[in-house]
């Protein structure tokens, strides 16, 4: 279809701004620009039509089955929607005083406190906007907390061959070196390697628990005992929340800092890749380096800002992605104490009721019990038919449902990621089980076929290799 | 309580026992007992939607929210047009994810295509990324774009906000860069100072530098851009999008790196975000970028296609050895900032600067002939410094009162201010008046 710039033709507008009402003053010739700026020209009506074309080419939750893994794709309750768009939220300037946002500050409290709740920590930061943010302010608390002990030794972070990249890539931004350790057969961390990686150069461990390949982590006492005997503090990577709340805490497995992703757990909209939310949660040692401001008081006294003793200073302007916090707050209410393990409970019991109706046709990378999700490895199928993960991920595209999550972890050969939700009812969950094995049927009958899956969407397989080698970035104007 | 599992307690019942499971205790016998928390969380009991609602719109009206804004500093009030509303509504894009099976994702992708090509246009760059958190995240990660094993250093002007700063300075701690800040003179980055402290060396990676500054006044870019490319260093400027459509671009002033943030495209002040930040570069710094990028190629049948690319940039392929930990970032505000921009066509951005800056040019005045002075003389957009000799406290607090959110206070006697197409002539006067009984003694 025509990009936006092919549109529409010179002159077309829409008629949104007044006359000026005082005197026009330009920019001055020295600063003004030379450069033409080619933006589109169009009517409301074409601009309006051509997102809505641009929405008919995109998959939602919903739209259908989003079992994509270690993303947690739940529904997205409209609530939410109604919640952040109040005048009193979306209305109030972020360096207003604090008289005049007392809501606001109630909003961060409430959150703060629900996750420190949740998590079994005892003070959260809202200011990180994603995950990986997260996971970047969270090991600047254990850097801060090593630095001010002076024990500035301490520059390894140890994260197991099984975790997200996110993990590696925040430890390098953080100035650490990065220990990977291999996982056992089951998936688990390595004991023995751990302790072989653990010494008085390990600032901390990242883990997510359940791990990658969606089990929980039985050695978790003793993982997390081994990474404080040796001095170092543990990271807890929240990706995989939705599988425990209110089974068990982070805080209860010995970790010392968490960060939880608002738009998996907590079901704000994920926007296409954002905006998210990734605050991070710590124990009572590590609140004096939070970031940002810190609400402090009660509804009676009044909210007031403070701002921690030696706080490593703020990982983004102003308060985070505060509509986002809305959403999230808006959703934690409505669950409640009866309702957030609710959620949990059915998150694992979807991705078990999934893997029992799998398990006799597609190899499990780990025939156990699951949590929240579960790692299928194609392997065995792709050395028997040719058929890939990605080719079954295709397939999967022409019966309207948007893959798993393929290739990661990467200790999984031919890895599909498969995570549910609480919110899939049994049908959707049974019309995906029937989809995945009629596939697995058509990789054995016809695997040409799904070579060249899909054949039912707006594109085929795109040339991936070719847009990396030619690269164009940007639509160019030929004036 | 408020669910939102629709399995009903027998279906759910079926399916444990379909799984193998007596309960669902049993399923969760997988996690040792040390660990299972064995007590209700402490938690209010689950609302309902009525009821949710119903306490979050009380909590949001104990927010005060102002019919007129005068006060920027980083969050400003222009206006936004209703399609920007709908289409960014629609459920297609809102709860969709990472656009990574391209397949069934050409919408998002070349919603991000677009938004690219109109970040480069506004900058004057070859590629912008998809975004990222926010302006001052965006000037952070810039830093490392610059860094190589000789040049190691960092500065930035100290008339960049102070948030930015801050948060450059928090990003440092991270990396273990050296952040030296650029004292200012008269409102303006100190030009012989910067000249010296860069001759002096070596290691200096990059400038970073704001424009229109955080005092609202406009630097000497194309000068700055000079010295920084004379010492070697690149030369990083965090720009106005608004002010972008009628002012030089940071191509033009030889920027190798364009941060800021988008906001004033489209999102709502929203006490601090969700935010845009954006970033574009000239091709020579492609592969340093991070964060997502949209190429365009084609299908296995030839037709237009769009995929994320330049992943061995990313996390998920590089890890530790990746140029950002980046993932998810502000997709969404990214689009909204495309309907705006869309919307508002060159002409209408063009627009919006000229009356935001003639708008501050008026107020400027008006506050002058009620007695309050210009801290500077500089030329400047949409933001100005005032002295404040009733006290900024006392003054806010007047204007306050008639609904107004002054400017904003930086000490007890100085205000910056900030205008957009939002304020008219007549509330400008009503400020000026406030301000001018303040100053005389006299009620308003």
């Amino acid at each position: 279809m025509d990009l936006i710039f092919e549109i529409g033709s010179e002159g077309r507008k829409l008629s949104l701004l007044p006359k000026c009402d005082v005197p026009e003053v330009k920019v001055p010739e020295s600063q003004s620009r030379k450069t033409a700026l080619h933006l589109p020209h169009v009517s409301e009506n074409e601009l309006s039509r051509h997102y809505s074309k641009l929405a008919k080419r995109s998959h939602g939750v919903n739209d259908g089955f989003y079992p994509l893994g270690s993303c947690t794709m739940k529904y997205n309750p409209k609530v939410n929607e109604i919640a952040a768009s109040f005048k009193g939220f979306t209305g109030v300037h972020p360096l207003q005083n604090e008289r005049t946002v007392q809501g606001s500050m109630e909003v961060i409290k409430k959150t703060e406190d629900t996750l420190c709740e949740i998590a079994g920590m005892d003070a959260f930061t809202l200011q990180p906007a994603a995950g990986a943010h997260g996971e970047f302010t969270g090991l600047l608390l254990i850097k801060a907390y090593h630095v001010d002990r002076g024990d500035t030794k301490r520059t390894k972070i140890i994260v197991p061959d099984s975790a997200h990249g996110t993990n590696p890539a925040s430890a390098a931004m953080c100035g650490f070196d990065v220990v990977s350790i291999p996982s056992q057969d089951d998936g688990c961390v390595d004991l023995e390697a751990l302790k072989g990686a653990v010494g008085d150069d390990t600032a901390g461990l990242m883990l997510t628990n359940p791990n990658t390949v969606g089990l929980f982590d039985k050695n978790i006492l003793q993982i997390t005992k081994i990474v404080h005997e040796a001095g170092g503090l543990c990271y807890y990577d929240g990706a995989n929340l939705n599988a425990v709340m209110g089974i068990a805490r982070p805080g209860d497995m010995g970790f010392d800092a968490v960060h939880i992703n608002l738009h998996k757990t907590f079901s704000t909209p994920h926007g296409g890749g954002g905006p998210g939310a990734g605050p991070v949660g710590c124990k009572e040692f590590l609140k004096q380096f939070l970031p940002g401001h810190h609400v402090a008081g009660d509804e009676n006294e009044g909210f007031r800002y403070e701002i921690e003793t030696k706080s490593i200073g703020a990982v983004k302007m102003f308060h985070g992605n505060f509509l986002v916090i809305v959403r999230a707050l808006t959703y934690m209410l409505m669950l409640g104490k009866e309702g957030v393990p609710e959620a949990s409970s059915n998150a694992v019991l979807n991705a078990n009721y999934m893997r029992t109706k799998l398990d006799d046709l597609y190899e499990m990378a780990y025939d156990t019990t699951c949590m929240h999700e579960f790692v299928m490895s194609l392997e065995p199928l792709k050395h028997k038919t040719g058929v890939s993960a990605l080719d079954v991920a295709k397939g999967l595209l022409d019966y309207g449902i948007h893959p798993p999550t393929m290739y990661f972890p990467l200790i999984v050969e031919e890895a599909l990621m498969i995570e549910p939700t609480e919110t899939e009812p049994k049908e959707v969950l049974d019309e995906a089980i029937v989809a995945l094995r009629a596939l697995y049927k058509e990789a054995t009958d016809n695997p040409e076929a799904l070579h060249s899956a899909p054949h039912n969407t707006v594109i085929g397989r795109p040339d991936e290799v070719g847009a990396a080698r030619n690269t164009v970035l940007r639509y160019q104007w030929t004036d | 309580m408020g669910s939102f599992v629709p399995n009903t307690d027998r279906e759910q019942e079926e399916m444990l026992k379909e799984a193998g499971y007596k309960s669902f205790d049993d399923m969760f016998s997988c996690i040792p007992d040390e660990v299972r928390l064995k007590r209700p969380l402490n938690l209010p009991s689950g609302l309902s939607e009525m009821e949710a609602i119903r306490e979050m719109e009380e909590i949001s009206e104990k927010n005060v929210t102002f019919k007129h804004i005068f006060r920027g500093a980083g969050a400003y009030n222009h206006y936004i047009p209703a399609i920007v509303k709908s289409v960014t509504a629609k459920e297609e894009f809102v709860t969709t994810y990472t656009p990574y099976q391209a397949e069934i994702s050409q919408g998002v992708l070349q919603s991000i295509f677009e938004y690219q090509t109109m970040m480069c246009e506004l900058t004057g760059m070859d590629v912008a990324n998809a975004s990222h958190y926010d302006g001052a995240t965006a000037a952070a990660e810039s830093i490392p774009m610059c860094k190589d094993r000789k040049h190691k250093v960092a500065y930035v002007s100290s008339t960049v906000h102070p948030g930015t700063i801050q948060v450059m300075e928090t990003y440092c701690f991270g990396s273990n860069t050296k952040l030296v800040q650029v004292p200012s003179k008269d409102g303006v980055t100190d030009m012989d100072k910067l000249a010296k402290m860069l001759k002096d060396d070596p290691e200096a990676a990059c400038l970073v530098m704001q424009q229109p500054n955080f005092y609202g006044i406009y630097e000497d870019a194309t000068k700055l851009g000079e010295i920084v490319h004379e010492a070697g260093a690149k030369f990083v400027m965090s720009v106005n999008p608004i002010a972008l459509s009628v002012m030089k671009t940071p191509a033009e002033c030889g920027a190798d790196v364009a941060v800021g943030d988008g906001q004033p495209l489209g999102m709502p002040i929203a006490y601090g975000g969700p935010y845009l930040g954006f970033m574009a570069a000239p091709k020579s710094m492609m592969r340093k970028l991070p964060g997502r990028i949209v190429g365009e190629t084609t299908d296995d049948k030839g037709n237009r296609a769009y995929v994320l690319t330049l992943q061995a940039r990313e996390q998920h392929i590089r890890r530790e050895k990746a140029s950002s930990n980046i993932c998810s970032n502000q997709a969404l505000c990214a689009l909204t900032a495309s309907v705006y921009m869309a919307a508002m066509g060159a002409d209408g951005m063009k627009e919006a600067a000229t009356q935001s800056t003639s708008k501050a040019h008026y107020l400027m005045d008006a506050l002058k002939k009620a007695g309050l002075k210009p801290m500077f003389s500089g030329e400047f957009f949409n933001e100005f410094i005032t002295d404040c000799p009733c006290g900024s406290d006392k003054l806010l607090d007047a204007l306050a009162e008639k609904g107004i959110l002054g400017g904003l206070p930086l000490t007890e006697n100085v205000v910056l201010w900030c205008t957009t197409e939002m304020n008219t002539k007549e509330e400008m006067d009503q400020v000026a008046s406030i301000v001018a009984a303040l100053i005389s003694g006299k009620e308003a």
